[in-house]
């Protein structure tokens, strides 16, 4: 969750929200959200755990197809 | 009945000494007020009275829907956390238990506008081309 809003302080692209899971069983449903922390990126991919910084970051562009300066 | 403990807050107060410019908590609650809703509000009002520096403002999601939008606010309880601008940071429930550490981070994070992050993430989030909207799902425990 610190991670989401951390990127969300440094992109003003991002948005960092943290939902809590039994409070809107709608959306964990939608989500098929069975372990926490799920994260969900764009409504498209998705990830469980807690990921470390630069895999977190990772995910995140993989997602969005941004190269954020890879090769 | 107080949602934090006097520990807590003295515990908050401390770590809200850290802030390094003024933090507002928009929350946005319900017409009829469900339990959640009750909460959220009591614990930005808490949290507000811990800092000189933290401003809380209770909006209703039904009646202050112009405000709800700009702040892409669709559900409720939810609570914005804002710095020197609105970075897109949000809380939909009652943020307790290891939430609330979150919430406290987030608060000293948008005072400064300076993210927790190393350089290399930074250089790679500077190739994003479109907007992202993350979300994640935690639980209070």
């Amino acid at each position: 969750m610190r991670l989401a809003h951390h990127l969300a302080i440094a992109s003003d692209l991002v948005r960092g929200d943290c939902i809590e899971a039994n409070e809107f069983p709608d959306l964990s449903q939608r989500y098929m959200v069975m372990a926490v922390p799920k994260t969900v990126i764009n409504e498209r991919a998705a990830f469980e755990g807690a990921l470390p910084e630069a895999e977190f970051v990772e995910q995140v562009l993989r997602a969005v197809g941004g190269n954020g300066g890879s090769p | 009945m107080s949602i934090l403990s006097d520990r807590d807050r003295t515990a908050v107060r401390d770590e809200l000494a850290k802030l390094a410019g003024p933090v507002k908590l928009v929350v946005f609650t319900s017409a009829l007020g469900s339990e959640t809703s009750i909460e959220a509000e009591r614990l930005v009002r808490e949290v507000a009275e811990c800092s000189d520096q933290v401003t809380a403002e209770v909006l209703n999601l039904h009646i202050d829907r112009e405000r709800a939008v700009a702040y892409g606010v669709e559900r409720q309880p939810a609570i914005v956390v804002e710095g020197a601008k609105d970075y897109g940071i949000r809380f939909f429930g009652v943020p307790m238990g290891y939430e609330f550490s979150n919430l406290i981070d987030s608060m000293l994070a948008v005072s400064s506008g300076a993210p927790q992050l190393s350089a290399a993430s930074l250089e790679r989030l500077q190739g994003l081309t479109e907007p992202v909207h993350l979300q994640v799902f935690a639980t209070p425990t």
